[in-house]
């Protein structure tokens, strides 16, 4: 925090500095932890079933978010083409 | 003599006072441009329910102007869109677009209060000429996009007028109430409106014209088009079943097609078909509950989707570049944009004390309270993808991502105050989502904030977020696009265009060549028998013709001695 200057000599933001970097993980971690946690504490109320398992949130949305984009890549394999496609 | 002045047609304010921008200049030119909306903006407010302006047209009577609670919600929200995109273009050089820009915000206002068919039908073609212009007058490469919007609109507004015809005819009522799509007349009407709200297979019209406009073209195109139809569905189509199915694939469609995505704009263009999805799902399902949360979604996506573009619009005015691959690390010298973006991110991710939190979670809940479980499911899903392909990526690729070298400053005033008046509404309606809830065209039941639903909705999109930067090396952008149902049009389509003209133009020259060589032949003969060098035509020498005049008096002789 106290030395702005990079070992090449360049200053940049804190922000992008890897310490800060390895701090918002470890705090994005701590984040993570607790808003599952909070399943322990809060009662829902669950209208089908599976949306009552523990930290249903947290495992759907991950799960949902890694397929879609397995999918797109799968999409993109065969669509994909470079930008230039329309110019000529 | 206030109530006179009331009862004027919101729309036609700023359809008629767009035509007065291109004589103004300066300080005058910059009042027009905020005051037409605000004047707009208090007509909408003070008008008072049920129809006020009756017109009869060819045996029909006209409703150009009736108000309830869901048209007033719609042209509220438009007349506050026309207003901030038009603080965000102040500066904006060229007149022909904001001129555009106001006859289509005035239009969609039209629209939305038309209680007839016609009267609809009239503002849905102006929006359409409205917006091909908006485009138009970005120059360049905008033409041939501009030309194919408006095909394909033009298109959309063939099915809606051969639908209304055939309503009118089989029922005799121009009225616009809410119909099943059970005849082929209607199912026409679906059709025209689905166009317009990005629906597939023509959705492509949307991501291949809006990112060509200008940088601040964009912010009134995204506003109007897609959210009058999601009007007119809500108006005309409620409960109908087919929108589930549609608007989750339009849900989908926009989150795998984003996240391929490289252009910024595009990003946001695939991202207003997710959005729209959501909205024509809620349609679908039909209930109060639904329909509310299809409405109340439109008015805070307007105003979170135009943030957005905002945000996108000054990156792209103060850098020039539209690409992931040459954007990254502006939050350096851009603080403001790159926050507004956030929180337009934050918003479109419906995340708690936001407004999208408090608008899209009543299509979840309605499709709960309907036990429609995947559809339910579908729609968890997709938030989570709207946080992956929208929420998360816009501002990592363009703000942070990486160091472009690009140290652009601040976008002027005007545009600067556009986005925290934006951002703004974006958490007020969020933390404070009742005056929004008193606009809905129903009652509304309904809690956003309870403790369940919130971790719900954070563990959602936290490991969302979780997922995006694991999986940050399959995200990488690269210089490609992704082709989409245009490209039926754009390649295979035109070569079917030019092949058919050549066909039609050999065609044309083989008849030409066909009907000259019968009509030379009837020239040739008629000009040598009649022609100057005809025996019947041209003039007769003098010498010929006094020849044949004394043989035919000496034959006159002749005979008559004989």
């Amino acid at each position: 925090m106290s030395d702005p200057i990079k070992p090449d000599g360049d200053s940049d933001h804190w922000l992008v500095r890897p310490a800060t970097i390895r701090r918002l993980w470890i705090v994005s971690g701590v984040v993570l932890a607790v808003t599952v946690l909070l399943d322990l504490v809060v009662e829902h109320h669950p209208h089908f079933g599976i949306d009552g398992t523990f930290g249903f949130g947290a495992w759907f949305g991950f799960a949902a978010c890694v397929a879609m984009v397995l999918f797109a890549k799968l999409v993109g394999m065969v669509l994909k083409r470079p930008d230039t496609y329309y110019d000529n | 003599m206030t109530t006179s002045l009331t009862l004027l047609p919101p729309a036609l304010v700023l359809i008629l006072g767009a035509l007065f921008l291109p004589l103004l200049r300066g300080g005058i030119r910059s009042a027009a441009l905020l005051l037409l909306p605000l004047v707009t903006l208090w007509l909408v407010w003070s008008l008072p329910d049920g129809a006020t302006l009756r017109m009869s047209f060819l045996g029909y009577e006209l409703l150009p102007l009736k108000v309830d609670k869901l048209s007033r919600l719609f042209a509220l929200v438009f007349a506050i869109m026309a207003f901030a995109g038009a603080l965000f273009a102040l500066r904006q050089p060229r007149t022909v677009e904001l001129v555009a820009a106001f006859a289509y915000a005035g239009s969609a206002i039209g629209a939305v209060m038309a209680g007839d068919l016609i009267s609809l039908f009239v503002f849905w073609e102006i929006m359409a000429i409205g917006s091909t212009l908006v485009i138009l007058s970005a120059g360049g490469g905008a033409r041939r996009a501009a030309f194919r919007y408006a095909i394909m609109h033009f298109i959309g507004g063939v099915l809606l007028m051969a639908g209304i015809a055939g309503e009118i005819q089989a029922t005799g009522s121009v009225a616009f109430s809410a119909m099943d799509a059970s005849t082929p007349a209607r199912g026409l009407m679906l059709a025209g409106f689905l166009i317009n709200a990005g629906a597939p297979p023509l959705s492509a019209w949307l991501s291949d014209a809006y990112p060509e406009s200008s940088w601040s073209g964009m912010v009134f195109l995204s506003a109007f088009t897609t959210k009058t139809a999601v009007y007119t569905l809500i108006r005309g189509f409620p409960g109908t079943e087919i929108l589930i199915p549609v608007g989750l694939f339009m849900v989908f469609y926009g989150i795998i097609y984003a996240i391929l995505e490289n252009d910024m704009r595009r990003i946001l263009a695939y991202s207003i078909v997710n959005q729209v999805g959501f909205m024509v799902t809620g349609v679908g399902i039909g209930t109060e509950m639904a329909l509310n949360g299809a409405a109340a979604h439109a008015f805070t996506h307007i105003i979170y989707k135009a943030l957005l573009l905002m945000s996108a619009g000054s990156v792209l005015l103060m850098t020039g570049k539209r690409k992931c691959t040459d954007l990254g690390g502006l939050f350096r010298t851009m603080p403001l944009t790159c926050v507004s973006g956030i929180i337009g991110a934050l918003a479109i991710s419906s995340f708690p004390l936001t407004s999208g939190f408090v608008s899209k979670s009543m299509i979840a809940q309605g499709a709960a309270d309907q036990h429609l479980m995947l559809v339910w499911l579908a729609l968890a899903a997709a938030s989570a993808g709207v946080f992956l392909h929208a929420g998360i990526k816009f501002p990592w690729f363009v703000f942070f991502q990486k160091d472009s070298g690009l140290r652009p400053v601040e976008p002027p005033v005007n545009m600067r105050a556009a986005m925290v008046l934006l951002a703004a509404f974006c958490i007020g309606i969020g933390v404070a989502p009742g005056p929004l809830y008193a606009l809905l065209p129903y009652a509304v039941d309904y809690v956003p904030y309870t403790a369940a639903h919130v971790v719900f909705q954070l563990q959602l999109l936290l490991f969302s977020g979780l997922a995006f930067f694991l999986l940050l090396d399959l995200l990488k952008r690269t210089l490609t696009i992704t082709l989409d149902s245009d490209w039926l049009w754009r390649r295979p389509g035109a070569k079917l265009l030019r092949a058919f003209d050549q066909v039609s133009v050999s065609g044309w020259d083989a008849l030409v060549r066909a009907s000259m060589g019968g009509a030379g032949w009837l020239a040739r003969t008629l000009r040598s028998t009649h022609g100057p060098e005809g025996l019947l035509g041209g003039p007769w020498p003098t010498g010929t013709m006094a020849l044949w005049a004394t043989v035919m008096l000496g034959a006159y002789l002749i005979l008559s001695y004989v």
